[in-house]
């Protein structure tokens, strides 16, 4: 039963919903109760949502309209709009599993510094994202609480590790989302679900309170149906935190502005460049059409098209599952049955310490987890640690100077997000590699620790299913690839016909 | 158990083995908060009570380092003549451990904050040893584990076991020796006067309580034997729960001999921890691995690079207090001591004592000659340290200043002096409640002596027919008069004064 009041709520951008809270027009309660029922209808199909908390984001819907009605200025741009939060970020007092039998249970003391901000800006919380297990796998197959499945067509894959956020503003259950994105689990799934997904500059969002894979590759940013919407939430979420050390100390870039200047739909003068090395083998011949298509559109809004060649991004993908492995071996370390989490085995007498760990951590813990945590503790092994860990360090600086050169000749970098479009639900669960490969296109920026951003750039021709542009920007200058992205979306869906994202296909709605 | 050790006695191991030692160094730090989170790090507060997301390890908790720790290294490591690095890196062990909170400790591996220095220790007869310092890092420290139900109080064997994450990541800097070879019999002695010499410098440089009873100065003693004359070091123990500086003696003697009995008798030594026990002074094997522990060590990426400017290291250098050998030095030039002189001082521990009486105003000569001989005396009496008289050196200071002034004999300041180690209080309230002034008013002496005189009339004959010494019989007599409480050699001088007049 769908409602035309709160369909067009819920279909609305986030911009124009703060926009009419703002006002007064609408509140932020009723936005906020549009959202849920739409959660209600159509969870039960799509499985976004590991846990919503109804009473916590009315009460904050509440606190804005309480404060506006008072005649105070809106805590920020995005004050009073829902957001979907990845539940790999800390919320106090509010479940946080990262997807795993783990943290089954586990109420966090404390709000990552993200959530925070949120709260501070007034954003409201509607629930916790479905998830791969600690953000490992590109599908949400690895979760334990079951897949997500991708609004554009129920058989395929959401896209991961953070395919409930993309998900769940595909299946217009929020407006807004936050990812986390340690080899491409914002872009991917963006680029599946056709809807924005944006990894800041590494340390541009605090990872305080984001529980870690990867510390050195783990980054949160903001998950929207549109550029602009990206922006206004990257700037809510962004800036220092002095509780993450690796936090950049310098003012956010100014990516909202770049959003508007790039709305204007002219990139004359902007140099983009095409990286050779992502095509060919392995690539959808629709996706490699939507790509083109996109590069002759970004041409035509007078943007300078370069050829650029990053010979050690074939390196990237080795150098990754050493890595990230190897830090997440150490990061995980932690769940072991004596402060938090599950426990199993504790008879009270009859085993040890050590055998209740190994029993909770064998229960506990999915099989990608497993896998990463025995190749992460082998590659630094003594012995093995040059070889592997050592080796794959310089693989790491070789890439980042790919990108410094091809950053001296052009502004930004474009390549598809992810080789294929959404793939059905257990083709890749037996094939680690396979599955691995959805990344192929997004682990370079990690890598080098610089910005990147997916676009739809519409659907591919073969499938009908949505295709992801990849921009990519040097570290702190993401407002360039937000001009760019801004600019090519609005060509987009004049050359389209209208905003790709309603052409999701209805879903049944569950009174 | 212990007797179940065979031990070769201590010379035959000299004659046969070279012993090489290792010493490593565990200090709390005495910062206000902890090595990455703000939590305080006060010693004794109620279990689990000094704890946050980050020191217990939670999901998605962050550490951030405590710059006044990298102060207190770099100023340790400036201390100990240290190199300080441009730029190091903390990394991750790894190991599992209920104690641990994260199942790794934030530590430095290959790139410590300060290394390549040196500590000349001085030795009980006066000799100079220098201890070559391989490194000085940064880590933090583990929580407690409180075993419950076992004989041992290990955890093997235990019921249950308590955990207590007051001290989980409070800071610590571990100071690491080179091998120290040569030291021949005098190991033990060099180990332990290398602690204590460690000791004095730590708390000069007021970084940590140092107090190797609460655990906030602990040592490691690796302690191997090599053939004499060798250069090929034999394989190493590593004595741990070593608590005291004497203990640190016992058990590197210990192990020498342990370890000479077993090689002699064709066995070869076992790599492994061993545990000091104070009441039998003997060490005894830890639980033994089956595999080399593997740490996994890799740089930490929650951090970033600690990088300290040189200025900074500039700034700090002249910040480090007089340290304890200069100050040794010092002194011993400004009192005009011989080199055994000042050994005797600091063996009896008086050194201090004196500066701090000197400082409250008295002469450094009456200042020693009190502490080495009168109090020295009275502090064997009683079977204590010098520094555990129960009197101060300002109280010291003052009696020296009441003898200075007259109004105490040397013997009446004794007086005063045991007065004050009675409790009886502040030397001028001993002197004012025992009535211990010297009789300064000069006609009651006068009286006395010619009282004296009248009763003797002839020593009184002899004085005049040119016998002075004869006087000593009078002086004594007023002395008696008076209680002991007159200067004689002024009663001397009244005494011919009135047989010439
Ligand atoms: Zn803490």
């Amino acid at each position: 039963m769908s409602n035309p009041v709160s369909d067009e709520i819920t279909r609305s951008t986030a911009a124009e919903l703060a926009e009419r809270i703002h006002r007064r027009e609408v509140s932020a309660v009723e936005v906020t109760q549009a959202h849920l029922d739409r959660i209600a209808g159509v969870d039960p199909e799509i499985n976004a949502f590991l846990h919503v908390d109804g009473t916590g984001a009315l009460a904050a819907a509440e606190a804005v309209d309480a404060a506006l009605a008072s005649g105070e200025a809106p805590a920020s741009p995005l004050a009073g709009v829902p957001l979907a939060l990845k539940d790999i970020l800390t919320t106090k007092g509010v479940p946080t599993t990262c997807g795993s039998r783990m943290l089954e249970g586990w109420l966090p003391p404390y709000d990552a510094t993200v959530t925070r901000r949120l709260r501070e800006a007034g954003v409201v919380v509607l629930g916790k994202t479905n998830m791969d297990e600690f953000a490992m796998g590109s599908s949400t197959e690895n979760s334990a609480y079951g897949v997500t499945r991708n609004p554009w067509d129920r058989d395929r894959i959401p896209g991961g590790s953070g395919g409930g956020s993309s998900a769940s503003l595909a299946a217009f259950e929020a407006p807004l989302a936050i990812g986390t994105d340690t080899g491409g689990s914002i872009r991917q799934p963006g680029a599946v679900t056709g809807t924005v997904g944006v990894k800041p500059t590494y340390g541009g969002v605090s990872r305080y309170g984001l529980v870690a894979f990867s510390s050195s590759l783990d980054q949160a940013g903001p998950c929207a149906r549109t550029v602009l919407d990206a922006a206004l939430l990257h700037e809510v979420i962004g800036g220092h935190d002095p509780l993450d050390s690796t936090s950049i100390d310098a003012p956010v870039p100014p990516v909202v502005a770049a959003a508007r200047q790039g709305a204007s739909g002219d990139l004359t003068g902007v140099r983009v460049g095409v990286v050779t090395q992502f095509a060919g083998e392995g690539y959808q011949p629709g996706v490699l059409r939507s790509f083109d298509a996109a590069v002759q559109l970004l041409a035509e809004l007078g943007a300078e098209i370069v050829e650029v060649s990053c010979p050690h991004f074939d390196y990237a993908m080795g150098a990754y599952y050493l890595i990230a492995p190897s830090e997440c071996s150490s990061n995980l370390a932690r769940f072991d049955a004596m402060r938090y989490g599950l426990r199993v085995g504790d008879d009270g007498a009859r085993l040890s310490a050590e055998e209740v760990m190994s029993l909770t951590r064998e229960a506990g813990f999915g099989p990608e987890v497993k896998r990463r945590i025995m190749i992460g503790t082998h590659a630094l092994s003594s012995g093995y640690y040059d070889a592997y860990y050592g080796q794959a360090q310089k693989v790491r600086t070789l890439i980042a100077r790919d990108f410094a050169a091809a950053y001296e000749k052009v502004d930004v970098l474009v390549s598809p997000t992810t080789p294929t479009t959404a793939f059905r639900i257990g083709e890749r669960v037996d094939d680690p590699l396979a599955m691995y490969l959805a990344d192929l296109c997004t682990i370079p920026a990690n890598l080098a620790g610089n910005a990147a951003m997916s676009v739809p750039s519409g659907l591919s021709d073969e499938d009908g299913l949505p295709v992801g542009l990849q921009v990519m920007a040097p570290a702190q200058a993401d407002d360039r690839m937000y001009r760019v992205s801004a600019a090519f979306e609005v060509a987009r869906d004049a050359a389209q016909g209208g905003p790709l994202i309603h052409r999701v296909p209805d879903l049944a709605v569950t009174a | 158990m212990s007797a179940l050790v065979d031990l070769m006695d201590y010379d035959d191991v000299l004659a046969t083995y070279d012993p090489v030692l290792g010493l490593e160094v565990h200090v709390e730090l005495s910062t206000n908060t902890k090595m990455f989170c703000g939590c305080p790090t006060d010693f004794g507060g109620e279990p689990n009570t000094q704890v946050c997301p980050t020191c217990l390890g939670l999901p998605g908790a962050l550490p951030v380092v405590n710059g006044k720790a990298v102060e207190s290294a770099i100023r340790i490591g400036l201390a100990l003549n240290c190199q300080i690095a441009e730029w190091c890196r903390f990394a991750r062990k790894n190991y599992f451990y209920p104690d641990q909170p994260k199942n790794f400790q934030t530590s430095q591996y290959d790139e410590p904050i300060a290394f390549d220095g040196y500590l000349d220790v001085v030795l009980e007869d006066g000799e100079t040893f220098r201890v070559d310092i391989e490194r000085a890092h940064m880590e933090e420290d583990t929580g407690k584990s409180l075993h419950v139900g076992g004989a041992t109080g290990r955890i093997h064997g235990a019921a249950h076991s308590l955990l207590d994450y007051n001290r989980a990541g409070v800071p610590l800097i571990e100071i690491v020796t080179k091998p120290i070879v040569g030291a021949g019999e005098r190991a033990p002695e060099v180990a332990r006067a290398y602690v204590s010499a460690l000791r004095d410098l730590l708390r000069a440089l007021d970084v940590s309580d140092v107090r190797m009873d609460q655990g906030s100065l602990r040592c490691d003693a690796n302690v191997s034997l090599m053939p004499k004359g060798g250069d090929t070091f034999g394989t190493r123990t590593e004595t741990k729960n070593v608590n005291s500086l004497r203990s640190v003696e016992r058990a590197v003697r210990f192990e020498m001999s342990r370890q000479g009995a077993v090689l002699s008798g064709g066995g070869s030594i076992v790599q492994e921890t061993r545990h000091f026990d104070e009441s039998s002074g003997s060490t005894s094997a830890g639980r033994r691995k089956e595999t080399s522990e593997d740490y996994r060590y890799f740089p930490e990426p929650d951090l970033v690079p600690v990088a300290p400017s040189r200025e900074w290291v500039e700034e700090l250098r002249g910040t480090l207090p007089e340290l304890p050998w200069e100050r040794r030095r010092r002194i011993q030039q400004e009192w005009d001591l011989s080199d055994a002189e000042m050994r005797d001082l600091l063996n009896a521990g008086a050194v201090d004592l004196i500066a701090a009486t000197v400082e409250a105003g008295a002469s450094s000569a009456e200042a020693r000659s009190w502490w080495v001989s009168y109090l020295l005396q009275q502090a064997n009496l009683r079977g204590e340290e010098l520094a555990a008289l129960p009197i101060t050196p300002v109280q010291v200071a003052r009696v020296i200043e009441l003898v200075t002034t007259g109004t105490l004999t040397n013997k009446l300041a004794r007086q005063a002096v045991d007065g004050v180690l009675a409790g009886e209080g502040e030397p001028d309230e001993v002197v004012a409640a025992r009535g211990l002034k010297v009789v300064s008013d000069e006609s009651a002496l006068r009286t006395a002596v010619e009282a004296a005189l009248a009763a003797n009339p002839d020593v009184a004959e002899k004085i005049r027919g040119g016998k002075v010494q004869a006087a000593g019989a009078i002086v004594g007599a007023v002395m008696k008069a008076t209680k002991g409480q007159a200067d004689a050699k002024r009663v001397r001088e009244l005494v011919i004064e009135a047989v010439s007049a």
